[in-house]
């Protein structure tokens, strides 16, 4: 086949995507989880000691028991919506602050767009582990909402940078024009006829941001410098890599976080590959 | 030198030293903004977290005290703080006192940077390689089938991938060993047999590295080639009867390759982040593993280090490909 013709037949090739619907279900299992998860079962059982240690999978425990004796089923149930939630927090402040300085810079120009732009290019660039674990290494007593503004201080670059570079094409449009020439303000026009048309890309800059919050809320956990009386999946594969669960041969406590994490990680991915073909079919298909 | 190749590397040299700028002083303002005596609070979680240690407080503290000499104003400490830096002295260890954290650190870096420098460019050559092929009509069913596959092992972050390696390829099958970076008993020499056991030993971190990273680098090069395809020089070029493969390299690949160099920079930050946690799951006696055996003894001096070299390494790297990139796109060079 001849690329002339390859796109051809890629135009005439739009359905609705196969890969949007999977991870939008996969997610909204993760969801159904969060919600009924703690209706399910008896969050006490999740407690240090509160059944039997060390115990496969089986009738009484669906999932098996930790070292710690603890339900693997139950923690996993009051695991998932703790780190969902500092994922949200995390990325609704980040998005929130992003969209500020991003609509901040494209709207004024000038040294304050510069300032702001080389400090974002440089913050992008940094290994944000590296200064969380500086910040969280420092905190005295680490609770989940210190955990989500701590990832939020090093997740607005992206939205900023989206944000900036679209306020910069609708200041040009012709209603911007008319506002100013009308005698509007400065920062009325920036909220009422710019931000709103900027706001379809803060929509799609949230699920990345949010995806990335919970990678970096999950990887400081695992390292140990999460809050360490929160059941979280990252605190589990902490407490099972410190208990060499791997080398132990206990499967079943590695595992179910594993295949918790894998699920939203795919699902965000496949439901953001599966928007930006709906969006964008020039993209094209497998 | 023309003055936009000028003005281009000026920004990026300007970007470098900001960086490097920015680590050195949140190192060194985030411990002093936050609530307390930065010494008593270390040598408290030392005396906790030490348990059985017989140490000598009394010194450690006068040596810290002496050192930061924080009865000085803060400008004058944050001086000090830079002379100290520049002089390449990142303190001593707690849990190895009086081990220099410079020390540590060159013992470490090797390690990492073999491993992450090899498994980083791997992936980064194969993935687009096959994100390219990928999106060029006429892709064999090999590509089409383990591609997409690739990419979605992508989304899952690749320390995750390390755990269950460990488990199916050291655990159960014992093919190879599921920790460290050499047999305890190997004695480091430039011969045959060490490096076999470097290289057995590297075998599963690598995977769970490129595993993790040649999907991601195939999704980007992929959308890449497919809005190079929409090109008017590839008709263009089809039409003038060029072979295919000519079109495919000098016209497809070589455009499109640019901004994954682009997403290279950006993202190897991210890799890095991920790494730390593939050489702490393998217990490899790289950066990774150092960061975590200190943040698990509060080992404050070696966590403040390893984070400097992190950001500083990788900064000079981000500055080197910023380099590179005018060579490979003319247009920035004119």
């Amino acid at each position: 086949m001849t690329v002339a013709a390859a796109r051809a037949s890629r135009r005439r090739a739009s359905r609705v995507d196969a890969s949007l619907v999977i991870g939008l279900v996969m997610l909204g299992l993760i969801v159904l989880i969060s919600v009924l998860g703690p209706l399910l079962s008896d969050p006490t059982l999740a407690n240090v000691g509160a059944v039997r240690p060390r115990r496969p999978p089986g009738a009484d425990f669906w999932l098996g028991t930790d070292a710690q004796g603890r339900d693997m089923f139950t923690l996993m149930l009051n695991a998932t919506p703790n780190t969902l939630k500092m994922g949200l927090i995390a990325g609704v402040i980040g998005v929130g602050f992003g969209t500020l300085v991003g609509l901040v810079a494209g709207q004024f120009g000038g040294w304050i767009d510069s300032t702001i732009s080389v400090i974002s290019d440089a913050l992008m660039t940094v290994p944000a582990i590296a200064i969380l674990v500086i910040i969280a290494g420092n905190i005295s007593e680490m609770t989940s909402l210190i955990m989500a503004l701590v990832v939020a201080s090093l997740s607005w670059m992206f939205t900023a940078r989206t944000v900036r570079a679209q306020v910069l094409t609708v200041k040009e449009r012709g209603y911007v024009e008319v506002a100013r020439v009308n005698g509007m303000a400065p920062l009325e026009i920036l909220f009422v006829e710019v931000m709103p048309n900027v706001a379809p890309y803060i929509l799609a800059s949230f699920v990345g941001t949010v995806s990335a919050a919970i990678l970096a809320t999950i990887g400081l956990e695992a390292l140990g410098l999460g809050a360490q009386n929160e059941m979280t999946l990252g605190n589990t594969i902490y407490w099972a890599q410190q208990s060499s669960a791997v080398l132990r041969g206990f499967w079943w406590w590695w595992g179910p976080p594993i295949v918790v994490i894998a699920v939203i990680f795919v699902g965000l991915f496949l439901t953001s590959v599966g928007f930006d073909r709906f969006a964008n079919p020039r993209l094209g298909r497998e | 030198m023309s003055s936009d190749l000028f003005r281009y590397v000026l920004r990026r040299v300007i970007q470098l030293v900001l960086v490097v700028f920015v680590a050195v002083s949140v190192n060194f303002l985030i411990p002093r903004l936050l609530p307390g005596d930065p010494v008593a609070t270390l040598i408290a979680r030392m005396q906790t977290a030490g348990g059985n240690q017989s140490i000598d407080i009394e010194a450690i503290s006068a040596s810290y005290y002496a050192k930061y000499g924080l009865d000085q104003p803060l400008f004058a400490q944050y001086l000090n703080y830079w002379g100290d830096i520049l002089r390449l002295d990142l303190g001593v260890s707690f849990a190895n006192f009086p081990e220099k954290v410079t020390l540590m650190i060159a013992r470490a870096l090797p390690w990492s940077v073999g491993l992450l420098g090899a498994a980083t460019l791997f992936s980064f050559v194969v993935g687009s390689w096959l994100g390219a092929r990928l999106a060029w009509p006429g892709a064999g069913r090999l590509v089409r089938s383990v591609v997409p596959g690739m990419m979605v092992l992508a989304a899952i972050p690749f320390y995750l991938l390390a755990i269950i390696l460990v488990y199916v390829f050291a655990v159960e099958l014992r093919w190879f060993p599921p920790a460290g970076g050499v047999q305890t008993t190997t004695i480091m020499r430039m011969d045959w047999a060490t490096v076999r056991d470097i290289l057995h030993h590297a075998v599963l971190p690598f995977a769970a590295i490129a595993l993790g990273n040649i999907g991601f680098w195939a999704l980007g090069m992929r959308s890449q080639t497919v809005s190079v395809l929409g090109e008017d020089y590839i008709t263009f070029a089809e039409a003038k009867g060029l072979a295919p493969g000519r079109v495919f390299f000098w016209y497809g690949i070589r455009n499109a390759f640019l901004p994954q160099i682009t997403a290279l920079a950006l993202s190897l930050g991210a890799v890095v982040s991920g790494a730390i946690l593939v050489e702490v799951i393998f217990n490899y006696p790289g950066l990774g593993t150092l960061l975590y055996t200190a943040i698990r003894g509060q080992d404050y001096y070696v966590i403040q280090g390893v984070v400097l070299v992190l950001i500083v390494t990788l900064a000079v790297m981000l500055f080197i490909v910023d380099l590179i990139y005018p060579l490979l796109d003319p247009r920035i060079r004119r």
